[in-house]
């Protein structure tokens, strides 16, 4: 199967300069026109709006879907951020502690260079694009959303990573003084990804939602988005990165191993234990749709599974 | 001991009741025109109509042992209101799963209810119902015998066993609020086991032969040697 790989080729080397400079100006008063357009949907006045930080220029993505995207309002309302509460409005009423700055974010582990990375720098380390992905939940709902980030490919890069690391983990921020102390996973969250996995152009650090910084309900103030694999997978406001030879456990894999595999690619047909994974209702219709294999990346991703049995590799 | 209240009182309490029973379910109504639902109001619904019966389950549950604690029998006169409101959420708990949620697809719900256990266990519970609330008037009661028809009505332990099993095996790892509803429901059935057991021990009491004055107390369980 072909992997495209447009992330390879920087939009200036196919454009001529002064067509492509236009063509970010634009973007760049498309990308405020939308914020205004979000800000319009979400009810609330414009100056409230304002004050969340505006992320660009943003480099438009072939990997972005032309779906109609999600609104603002239900993307920042409706969250599984268990440390902030386990219902679907309280990482919105509570994740607001979240001191996101100062934020570094340590890549460690089997790398020639490990190194620690400013929250400031990350946001500099790369050309930042708006990704309009999918996001598919396991508990079989799903949203359209455009987030701002760049591969995390890019940021691996930076620490040389060695031959011997087949595993990325990401550790996340746990502070009982402001997240649900009771264990209903092992705190702190992590989560994993295999080195292809991690490598691949579609896994993006993401930085920003809706052109503007991630609100801290969404994994604020740098997460991960890995959308051919269903939402938990995706960790938020990551603190270390660590390079691995073996499969790391992660968080809901440990709460419990039969439900969520290592993998936990969107499949259609295999069910969930307890429910079905074959249908999902988009957030905002009112019919459920059919779930696709691979949450609609199979052109891009199905080859890194070859000869795997998903069944087994859940 | 207070005073009953008069059939007049009784009427008014019972309407006073009756509307209060309908709040849970003006206010979704309201939230569902006014869209104050959340991103996800289907959702919303199942969980407000599932969390509601559960909690009319409860509180029917606790119309008995509020009365053996209290001494205010009348408080039996409204326990069928309050059943019937426990199957009047449990109907629009099962048609949003019906209709809102699945749209009707009888397939996905024959498979639903086959191989997820937490639907099979909730829709059994809900089929235990019907019976339950179809013979909550007199003409059943007279039909049925007064002890043909309580022993009917005692599988409502094994509805709210049911449904507890049912919330409990759906929340993906916050057991918090199944275990909360299951430890009161647990209360509420131990209370009747207790009372049961102490009424059989009164009766097995009464019909032992009294010990002979001046007999010999013979111990029944051999001390344990002292160390």
């Amino acid at each position: 199967m072909r992997i495209l790989k447009p992330s390879d080729i920087l939009p200036s080397e196919i454009t001529p300069r002064a067509l492509f400079e236009d063509r970010r100006r634009f973007l760049v008063g498309a990308g405020a026109t939308l914020a205004a357009g979000a800000a319009m949907w979400a009810g609330l006045p414009a100056e409230a709006r304002a004050a969340a930080a505006k992320l660009g220029p943003l480099a438009r993505s072939p990997f972005s879907s032309d779906e109609p995207q999600t609104p603002y309002k239900s993307v920042t309302t409706y969250n599984n951020y268990y440390e902030f509460g386990t219902d679907k409005e309280d990482p919105a009423a509570n994740a607001g502690k979240l001191a996101v700055r100062p934020w570094t974010v340590r890549v460690e582990g089997l790398a020639g260079k490990p190194r620690t990375f400013d929250i400031d720098e990350l946001l500099k380390l790369a050309p930042l694009e708006e990704r309009i992905y999918r996001l598919r939940c396991v508990e079989a709902w799903s949203m359209v959303i455009p987030w701002v980030g760049f591969p995390l490919s890019a940021l691996l890069r930076q620490v040389d990573p060695q031959g011997s690391a087949k595993y990325v983990e990401f550790v996340t921020h746990y502070d009982p003084k402001i997240m649900l102390r009771r264990p209903v996973l092992d705190w702190p969250y992590t989560e994993g990804l295999r080195m292809d996995e991690a490598m691949h152009p579609l896994t993006l650090l993401t930085l920003g939602l809706y052109g503007e910084v991630l609100p801290n309900q969404n994994g604020a103030p740098v997460r991960v988005v890995v959308p051919w694999k269903y939402g938990f997978k995706s960790a938020k406001s990551i603190v270390a990165i660590r390079l691995v030879d073996k499969e790391p456990r992660t968080a809901w894999n440990k709460s419990a191993p039969s439900e969520y595999g290592f993998y936990s690619n969107v499949n259609p047909n295999v069910d969930h234990p307890r429910w079905s994974q074959a249908t999902e209702r988009r957030i905002g219709e009112f019919r459920k749709r059919p779930t696709l294999m691979f949450n609609g990346y199979a052109e891009q991703v199905a080859s890194l599974y070859q000869g795997m049995d998903l069944r087994k590799s859940f | 001991m207070t005073k009953p209240p008069s059939a007049a009182q009784l009427a008014a309490i019972k309407a006073l009741l009756f509307a209060l029973c309908l709040v849970p379910f003006a206010l979704y109504m309201q939230r569902w025109f006014d869209d104050a639902l959340g991103a996800n109001p289907i959702e919303a619904i199942t969980r407000g109509s599932g969390d509601w019966t559960l909690r009319f389950l409860l509180i029917t549950l606790a119309v008995t042992p509020l009365r053996k604690l209290t001494g205010l029998n009348w408080l039996l006169r409204l326990r069928r209101m309050l059943g019937l409101f426990a199957f009047f959420y449990a109907s629009l708990h099962f048609t949003t799963y019906f209709w809102l949620d699945q749209f009707f697809d009888l397939q996905s719900i024959a498979h639903d209810i086959m191989k997820r256990p937490f639907i099979t266990v909730g829709f059994s519970a809900f089929v235990l119902l019907i019976p339950l609330a179809v013979t909550s008037n007199n003409y059943a009661i007279r039909r049925l015998g007064g002890r043909r028809w309580q022993s009917l009505h005692r599988s409502v332990y094994a509805i709210g066993i049911l449904a507890i099993v049912h919330y409990w095996w759906l929340v993906k790892a916050d057991i918090l609020e199944p275990m909360i509803y299951g430890l009161i429901l647990a209360a509420l059935l131990g209370m009747r086991g207790w009372w049961r057991e102490q009424e059989r021990r009164r009766q097995i009491a009464a019909s032992m032969p009294r010990p002979m004055p001046g007999g010999k107390v013979i111990p029944l369980v051999a001390k344990s040697p002292r160390y």
